[in-house]
Protein backbone atom coordinates (compact mmCIF):
# COMPACT_ATOMS: atom_id res chain seq x y z
CA UNK A 1 0.00 0.00 0.00
CA UNK A 2 1.77 3.69 -1.19
CA UNK A 3 1.92 5.49 1.68
CA UNK A 4 1.48 9.40 1.10
CA UNK A 5 3.71 10.91 3.79
CA UNK A 6 7.18 10.42 3.56
CA UNK A 7 9.19 10.05 6.81
CA UNK A 8 12.55 11.81 6.06
CA UNK A 9 10.57 14.91 4.46
CA UNK A 10 8.43 15.50 7.59
CA UNK A 11 9.37 17.53 10.32
CA UNK A 12 7.89 17.75 13.99
CA UNK A 13 5.79 21.15 13.78
CA UNK A 14 4.54 20.44 10.30
CA UNK A 15 0.83 21.63 9.95
CA UNK A 16 -1.78 18.82 8.43
CA UNK A 17 -3.64 21.17 6.15
CA UNK A 18 -7.02 22.07 7.42
CA UNK A 19 -10.75 21.17 5.72
CA UNK A 20 -13.17 23.59 6.52
CA UNK A 21 -16.47 22.60 6.30
CA UNK A 22 -18.58 26.05 6.00
CA UNK A 23 -21.52 25.57 8.20
CA UNK A 24 -22.93 21.91 8.71
CA UNK A 25 -26.26 21.66 8.33
CA UNK A 26 -29.24 19.43 9.32
CA UNK A 27 -29.08 17.38 6.48
CA UNK A 28 -25.47 16.56 6.77
CA UNK A 29 -26.62 15.12 10.35
CA UNK A 30 -29.21 13.13 8.45
CA UNK A 31 -27.04 12.13 6.02
CA UNK A 32 -24.88 10.26 8.58
CA UNK A 33 -27.65 9.16 10.85
CA UNK A 34 -28.10 6.74 7.77
CA UNK A 35 -24.67 5.77 7.01
CA UNK A 36 -23.62 4.46 10.78
CA UNK A 37 -26.86 3.67 11.69
CA UNK A 38 -26.77 6.04 14.95
CA UNK A 39 -30.13 7.23 15.22
CA UNK A 40 -30.70 9.16 18.43
CA UNK A 41 -33.06 11.15 18.11
CA UNK A 42 -30.67 14.50 19.38
CA UNK A 43 -29.74 14.76 16.32
CA UNK A 44 -32.41 15.30 13.80
CA UNK A 45 -35.68 14.98 16.10
CA UNK A 46 -36.49 18.93 16.74
CA UNK A 47 -39.65 17.58 18.99
CA UNK A 48 -37.58 15.29 20.69
CA UNK A 49 -34.86 18.17 21.68
CA UNK A 50 -37.15 20.94 22.75
CA UNK A 51 -38.86 18.45 24.83
CA UNK A 52 -35.24 17.74 26.39
CA UNK A 53 -35.06 21.17 27.19
CA UNK A 54 -32.17 21.75 24.03
CA UNK A 55 -32.55 24.74 21.63
CA UNK A 56 -32.33 22.54 18.58
CA UNK A 57 -30.31 19.59 17.03
CA UNK A 58 -26.86 18.97 17.20
CA UNK A 59 -24.54 17.25 15.34
CA UNK A 60 -23.16 13.16 16.35
CA UNK A 61 -19.50 13.60 17.98
CA UNK A 62 -18.40 11.00 15.00
CA UNK A 63 -19.49 13.18 12.34
CA UNK A 64 -17.62 15.66 13.54
CA UNK A 65 -14.45 12.65 14.18
CA UNK A 66 -15.12 11.47 10.90
CA UNK A 67 -14.55 15.20 9.05
CA UNK A 68 -11.06 14.91 11.05
CA UNK A 69 -10.50 11.69 10.04
CA UNK A 70 -10.55 13.09 6.42
CA UNK A 71 -8.74 15.76 7.21
CA UNK A 72 -5.69 13.46 8.44
CA UNK A 73 -6.31 10.81 5.49
CA UNK A 74 -5.85 13.51 3.08
CA UNK A 75 -2.28 14.35 4.61
CA UNK A 76 -0.77 10.85 5.26
CA UNK A 77 -2.82 8.59 2.95
CA UNK A 78 -6.00 6.18 3.54
CA UNK A 79 -4.69 2.70 5.38
CA UNK A 80 -1.92 4.69 6.83
CA UNK A 81 -3.53 5.44 10.29
CA UNK A 82 -2.89 3.11 13.01
CA UNK A 83 -4.20 4.94 15.93
CA UNK A 84 -6.73 7.68 15.96
CA UNK A 85 -8.46 9.09 19.06
CA UNK A 86 -10.59 11.75 19.98
CA UNK A 87 -11.93 13.47 22.95
CA UNK A 88 -15.60 15.69 22.45
CA UNK A 89 -15.18 18.59 23.92
CA UNK A 90 -18.32 21.02 23.01
CA UNK A 91 -21.24 20.17 20.54
CA UNK A 92 -21.15 21.12 16.97
CA UNK A 93 -24.37 23.26 16.05
CA UNK A 94 -26.66 23.36 12.94
CA UNK A 95 -24.81 26.37 11.13
CA UNK A 96 -21.01 26.08 12.91
CA UNK A 97 -18.21 26.70 10.81
CA UNK A 98 -15.53 23.55 11.73
CA UNK A 99 -11.71 23.79 10.97
CA UNK A 100 -10.39 20.12 11.47
CA UNK A 101 -6.36 20.25 11.74
CA UNK A 102 -3.50 18.80 13.20
CA UNK A 103 -0.05 19.18 13.70
CA UNK A 104 3.00 16.72 13.82
CA UNK A 105 4.54 16.40 17.22
CA UNK A 106 6.45 13.27 17.15
CA UNK A 107 8.71 10.79 14.93
CA UNK A 108 9.21 7.74 16.09
CA UNK A 109 9.85 3.73 14.37
CA UNK A 110 7.22 0.58 16.12
CA UNK A 111 7.13 -2.57 15.26
CA UNK A 112 9.27 -1.98 12.30
CA UNK A 113 7.12 1.07 11.01
CA UNK A 114 8.44 4.45 10.46
CA UNK A 115 5.79 6.11 12.63
CA UNK A 116 4.68 9.61 12.94
CA UNK A 117 2.52 11.35 15.67
CA UNK A 118 0.52 14.23 16.52
CA UNK A 119 -2.01 16.06 17.91
CA UNK A 120 -5.66 17.00 16.26
CA UNK A 121 -8.22 19.16 16.81
CA UNK A 122 -11.53 20.23 15.54
CA UNK A 123 -12.56 23.84 16.16
CA UNK A 124 -15.64 26.01 15.23
CA UNK A 125 -16.13 29.87 14.49
CA UNK A 126 -15.53 31.14 17.83
CA UNK A 127 -12.41 29.45 18.16
CA UNK A 128 -13.78 26.24 20.72
CA UNK A 129 -12.64 23.03 20.66
CA UNK A 130 -15.42 20.41 19.16
CA UNK A 131 -12.64 17.96 19.46
CA UNK A 132 -9.18 17.07 20.86
CA UNK A 133 -7.60 14.23 19.52
CA UNK A 134 -4.00 12.18 18.66
CA UNK A 135 -3.13 9.95 15.99
CA UNK A 136 -0.32 7.26 14.75
CA UNK A 137 0.00 7.42 11.12
CA UNK A 138 2.83 4.53 9.29
CA UNK A 139 4.99 6.09 6.53
CA UNK A 140 7.05 5.24 3.85
CA UNK B 1 -26.53 3.03 37.40
CA UNK B 2 -24.05 0.84 36.28
CA UNK B 3 -22.18 -0.88 38.42
CA UNK B 4 -18.54 -2.07 38.64
CA UNK B 5 -19.83 -6.04 38.81
CA UNK B 6 -19.55 -5.81 35.12
CA UNK B 7 -16.27 -5.07 35.00
CA UNK B 8 -14.77 -7.57 32.51
CA UNK B 9 -17.30 -9.34 31.01
CA UNK B 10 -17.39 -9.86 27.75
CA UNK B 11 -20.49 -9.61 24.92
CA UNK B 12 -21.75 -12.74 22.35
CA UNK B 13 -19.37 -12.73 19.04
CA UNK B 14 -21.01 -10.32 16.34
CA UNK B 15 -20.19 -10.34 12.60
CA UNK B 16 -19.54 -7.09 10.64
CA UNK B 17 -19.82 -7.81 6.71
CA UNK B 18 -17.63 -4.96 5.07
CA UNK B 19 -19.68 -3.96 2.14
CA UNK B 20 -18.83 -1.31 -0.59
CA UNK B 21 -22.42 0.09 -0.32
CA UNK B 22 -22.22 1.02 3.09
CA UNK B 23 -18.28 1.74 2.68
CA UNK B 24 -19.29 4.74 -0.10
CA UNK B 25 -22.24 5.85 1.83
CA UNK B 26 -20.24 6.65 5.11
CA UNK B 27 -17.57 8.19 3.19
CA UNK B 28 -20.18 10.32 1.43
CA UNK B 29 -21.62 11.09 4.81
CA UNK B 30 -18.12 12.55 6.10
CA UNK B 31 -17.69 14.27 3.26
CA UNK B 32 -14.35 12.54 2.03
CA UNK B 33 -14.69 12.67 -2.28
CA UNK B 34 -11.83 10.74 -1.75
CA UNK B 35 -11.61 8.00 -4.88
CA UNK B 36 -10.48 5.11 -2.95
CA UNK B 37 -13.80 4.64 -1.75
CA UNK B 38 -15.44 4.92 -4.75
CA UNK B 39 -13.62 3.89 -7.79
CA UNK B 40 -12.41 -0.33 -7.79
CA UNK B 41 -9.72 0.35 -9.92
CA UNK B 42 -8.19 3.21 -8.17
CA UNK B 43 -8.68 1.11 -4.84
CA UNK B 44 -7.07 -2.08 -6.23
CA UNK B 45 -4.02 -0.32 -7.88
CA UNK B 46 -3.36 2.18 -4.11
CA UNK B 47 -4.69 -0.41 -1.54
CA UNK B 48 -5.22 -3.70 -3.09
CA UNK B 49 -9.16 -3.27 -2.59
CA UNK B 50 -11.31 -0.63 -0.69
CA UNK B 51 -10.60 -0.07 2.30
CA UNK B 52 -12.60 1.62 5.16
CA UNK B 53 -12.96 5.22 6.47
CA UNK B 54 -11.06 5.43 9.74
CA UNK B 55 -14.31 5.42 11.89
CA UNK B 56 -16.05 3.29 9.79
CA UNK B 57 -16.14 0.07 12.81
CA UNK B 58 -17.94 2.35 14.82
CA UNK B 59 -21.21 1.85 12.20
CA UNK B 60 -21.17 -1.74 14.16
CA UNK B 61 -22.16 -0.23 17.20
CA UNK B 62 -25.46 -0.02 16.37
CA UNK B 63 -25.94 -2.89 14.88
CA UNK B 64 -25.01 -4.94 18.08
CA UNK B 65 -27.74 -5.94 20.68
CA UNK B 66 -27.65 -6.28 24.23
CA UNK B 67 -25.99 -9.78 24.40
CA UNK B 68 -23.00 -9.00 22.10
CA UNK B 69 -22.75 -5.24 24.19
CA UNK B 70 -22.24 -6.14 27.61
CA UNK B 71 -22.46 -3.30 30.09
CA UNK B 72 -25.38 -1.39 28.96
CA UNK B 73 -27.58 -2.84 30.88
CA UNK B 74 -27.27 -0.94 33.67
CA UNK B 75 -27.27 2.29 32.18
CA UNK B 76 -29.78 5.34 31.56
CA UNK B 77 -29.28 6.25 27.64
CA UNK B 78 -30.97 9.29 27.95
CA UNK B 79 -28.21 10.59 30.57
CA UNK B 80 -25.68 8.96 28.20
CA UNK B 81 -22.94 11.11 26.59
CA UNK B 82 -19.68 10.03 24.24
CA UNK B 83 -16.82 11.19 26.00
CA UNK B 84 -14.31 9.55 24.02
CA UNK B 85 -13.53 7.31 21.09
CA UNK B 86 -10.25 5.78 19.99
CA UNK B 87 -9.48 3.20 16.55
CA UNK B 88 -6.33 1.51 16.86
CA UNK B 89 -5.91 0.07 13.13
CA UNK B 90 -3.69 -2.62 12.72
CA UNK B 91 -4.04 -4.80 9.22
CA UNK B 92 -6.06 -3.62 6.18
CA UNK B 93 -9.40 -3.76 6.68
CA UNK B 94 -10.62 -4.14 3.20
CA UNK B 95 -14.42 -4.70 1.34
CA UNK B 96 -15.01 -8.29 1.22
CA UNK B 97 -14.31 -9.03 4.36
CA UNK B 98 -15.77 -10.67 7.12
CA UNK B 99 -15.26 -9.00 10.69
CA UNK B 100 -16.27 -10.46 13.90
CA UNK B 101 -16.12 -8.16 16.91
CA UNK B 102 -16.32 -9.40 20.40
CA UNK B 103 -16.56 -6.10 23.27
CA UNK B 104 -15.87 -6.37 26.74
CA UNK B 105 -16.22 -4.04 29.57
CA UNK B 106 -12.63 -2.52 30.14
CA UNK B 107 -13.33 -0.21 33.29
CA UNK B 108 -16.08 1.21 34.83
CA UNK B 109 -15.22 4.74 36.96
CA UNK B 110 -17.44 6.84 39.55
CA UNK B 111 -16.33 10.38 39.82
CA UNK B 112 -18.21 13.41 41.03
CA UNK B 113 -18.81 15.23 38.17
CA UNK B 114 -19.23 19.07 37.14
CA UNK B 115 -22.83 20.42 35.88
CA UNK B 116 -24.18 16.73 35.66
CA UNK B 117 -23.57 15.81 39.42
CA UNK B 118 -22.17 12.45 39.69
CA UNK B 119 -20.87 10.45 36.57
CA UNK B 120 -20.15 7.02 35.60
CA UNK B 121 -17.54 6.15 33.14
CA UNK B 122 -17.80 3.23 31.49
CA UNK B 123 -14.82 2.28 29.05
CA UNK B 124 -15.83 -0.57 26.67
CA UNK B 125 -13.37 -2.29 24.20
CA UNK B 126 -13.80 -3.99 21.44
CA UNK B 127 -11.65 -6.71 18.85
CA UNK B 128 -12.18 -7.33 15.01
CA UNK B 129 -11.04 -10.22 13.77
CA UNK B 130 -10.88 -11.07 10.07
CA UNK B 131 -12.10 -13.95 8.44
CA UNK B 132 -8.74 -15.45 8.35
CA UNK B 133 -8.25 -14.97 12.56
CA UNK B 134 -6.25 -11.98 11.96
CA UNK B 135 -6.57 -9.16 14.83
CA UNK B 136 -7.48 -6.19 12.49
CA UNK B 137 -8.74 -3.38 14.90
CA UNK B 138 -9.46 -2.93 18.41
CA UNK B 139 -12.09 0.19 19.06
CA UNK B 140 -12.44 1.72 22.36
CA UNK B 141 -15.07 4.26 23.79
CA UNK B 142 -15.83 5.79 26.96
CA UNK B 143 -19.77 6.71 27.49
CA UNK B 144 -20.40 8.84 30.33
CA UNK B 145 -23.57 8.70 32.82
CA UNK B 146 -24.26 11.43 34.02
CA UNK B 147 -26.43 11.93 37.37
CA UNK B 148 -29.51 14.03 35.78
CA UNK B 149 -29.72 14.60 32.19
CA UNK B 150 -27.36 17.35 30.82
CA UNK B 151 -29.01 20.56 29.68
CA UNK B 152 -27.42 22.45 26.77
Amino acid sequence: MPAKLKYDSVKVGDAIPAFVVEGVTRPDFVRYAGASGDFVPLHYDQTFVEAAGIPTVFAQGMFTAGLLSKALTDFVGVGQVRRFKVRFATRVWPGDVVSCRGKVTNKTEKNGEKIVEGDLEVVNQKGEAAIKGSFAAACN
Amino acid sequence: MADRSSIGKTGKPFTMPIEWSKVREFARAIKDPNPIYFDPEVAKKEAGGIPVPVTFLQTSAFWQDGDSSPGMGGFDIRRILHGEQEFELLKPILVGDTLTGVSKVADIIEKEGGRGGKMTMLLMETEYTNQKGEKVAIARSTLIETGQAVKA
